[in-house]
């Protein structure tokens, strides 16, 4: 106790004499932390197709290699003089809507297969890990055999490619959901059904809608593909059609009306999930 | 309705969980399980609720659960296990939907327990928008919607801070006084057995055993005034537990 007081006093002491400075604490906490800036990402776009133009205008860049933007939006604006753009836009998203909408269905059927039932689960599981990484667009040809060179090879493929990611962010969305909450259904004697329906599919919504963004995404890649196969009209068809006439402007414009589609879509799914997740924070 | 362990006892492989544990539950009473961590009180309580089986003994219903009631065991758990996509209203109507209620009667018993928790300011209100406190008391609600015979409860406040606790120690109690209940209450909380617990059941460390079971007369809602008068009683139950609670924390977890 009279130590505690001696060196108490001690540093009374010593505060005393030498006159104390008083500074602030110096800040040390602060960055690592995203703040979005906003027009970042329009300006990013702006100032490549600016440089891309003027070097073309100034011939630093050969328009055989790359033609400028301009000449894109010329052969854009000639698709939609022609009113070709509609044709080849619809064509292309009647068959990325139905294969995908049918793969995602039967893909989240079967996710949730696996998901519920162990024979599903052990008879299933490793067949979708055998024939997941299988690139589908070499299936094609058979597509093709099967299911004829029109509108049904190129659905097949598409279904084909979306059903497996489906089916794997379903049923791993199954087993993420919280195993408390169905435990609490079952305490108040909720049916099998009531759990599935208000329990594990809500939770496992999150995990599916994520899987959506994938999904889309190879559809896109795929309808590419396979329009390059026999097709006559398609955003594909018309991208292989400028690159076999070497019209290269023909050609960005159709790669731009793909990222334009790809965009679109996301947002959408975007949407999706404000509205499907809303309750998340 | 009384519940009735008889010989209850259980492993998880070579592991021995609970042994020999026999106990009644009476009607309006509550009972609270309590003993050092790792002790089995919850797997007890589990299997009291049928969510599983222990490996020999059984749990006994004794005589009919109220006609009225529509789910004679029902839970609180310790992290509330609310849906976190339905409103507070929809959480409670969660647990009445299977039941196929009169459209005018599903209502009439959502608002009446919204109402007896203070919630009904809060029926469209989304977990996440609420405090830990007014989540757990949401959970009663649902468990007091389906009319239990007897409430389980799964250390419904360690999940809360310690002011929330009082205030929902305090709602616990009016709850009682104002209509009694059966409860078994698993905690690890001294205070709270003293304060909630007509008979606290102390649990030795693995394999569980009954070591002793206190009994408080003092009514519940006097409890609160009189917390001097129950010091005896939780530092008697703190030293029936100390040694307990010191082997179990030493213990080497190789399960």
């Amino acid at each position: 106790m009279s130590e505690a007081t001696m060196t108490n006093a001690d540093i009374q002491d010593t505060r005393t004499e030498a006159t104390p400075v008083a500074r602030p604490v110096p800040f040390r906490g602060g960055g690592f932390v995203y703040k979005p800036v906003r027009i970042a990402g329009p300006l990013v776009f702006l100032v490549l197709l600016a440089i891309w133009e003027v070097g073309c205008d100034m011939g630093w860049i050969s328009p055989l290699i790359l033609p400028a933007p301009s000449e894109a939006w010329g052969a854009f604006m000639d698709l939609v003089h022609s009113g070709l753009l509609w044709k080849h836009i619809g064509a292309s998203l009647q068959r990325l809507v139905i294969g995908w909408t049918a793969g995602t269905l039967l893909g989240i059927v079967a996710g949730l297969a696996i998901g519920l039932f162990s024979l599903a689960r052990s008879g299933l599981q490793p067949l979708v890990s055998a024939l997941f990484p299988v690139p589908k667009i070499a299936l094609l040809p058979l597509f093709i055999i099967w299911f004829g060179i029109d509108e049904g090879s190129k659905v097949a493929t598409i279904l084909f490619g979306t059903f497996f990611p489906t089916v794997i962010s379903t049923y791993s969305g199954v087993d993420n959901v919280d195993r408390t909450l169905i435990r609490m259904g079952q305490s108040f004697g909720l049916s099998w059904l009531s759990i599935v329906r208000k329990i594990v599919i809500p939770g496992a919504m999150p995990a599916i809608l994520s899987g959506f963004r994938i999904s889309v995404s190879i559809a896109i890649v795929l309808l590419v593909a396979a329009e390059m196969i026999g097709a006559e009209y398609g955003v594909g068809a018309y991208i292989l059609m400028a690159g076999s006439l070497m019209a290269t402007d023909q050609l960005i414009a159709g790669v731009a009306i793909l990222s334009v589609l790809g965009l679109i879509i996301a947002w959408a799914i975007g949407l999706a999930e404000k509205y499907f997740l809303r309750w998340r924070t | 309705m009384d519940l009735k362990l008889d010989r209850v006892s259980h492993s998880y492989g070579a592991t021995h969980v609970l042994d020999d544990i026999s106990l009644t539950v009476k009607k309006d009473e509550i009972v609270c399980l309590i003993g050092p961590s790792g002790c089995g009180k919850s797997t007890l309580l589990r299997f009291i609720g049928g969510l599983e089986r222990p490996t020999s003994g059984e749990i006994l219903q004794i005589g009919e659960p109220p006609a009225a009631s529509l789910n004679p065991l029902t839970y609180i758990f310790q992290d509330f296990a609310l849906l976190p996509w339905r409103t507070v209203e929809g959480n409670v109507s969660l647990a009445l939907e299977d039941h196929k209620l009169p459209r005018a009667e599903h209502r009439a018993i959502i608002e009446d327990v919204l109402r007896r928790t203070n919630l009904t300011d809060f029926a469209k209100a989304l977990p996440r928008q609420l405090s830990g406190g007014m989540k757990q008391r949401v959970a009663i609600a649902r468990a007091l919607s389906v009319r239990p015979a007897v409430m389980l409860m799964d250390e419904p406040l360690s999940a809360l801070d310690s002011q929330t606790r009082e205030l929902l120690m305090d709602d616990l109690v009016d709850l009682w006084t104002r209509e009694s209940f059966t409860a078994v209450y698993v905690t690890h909380n001294l205070a709270e057995a003293v304060r909630l617990g007509h008979r606290i059941v102390v649990l030795s460390r693995r394999p569980g055993r009954i070591r002793e079971i206190v009994e408080i007369d003092m009514p519940l809602a006097e409890r609160k005034d009189r917390f001097l008068e129950l010091e005896t009683k939780q530092h008697h139950l703190w030293d029936l537990m100390r040694e307990e609670a010191r082997a179990a924390d030493r213990e080497l977890a190789d399960v």
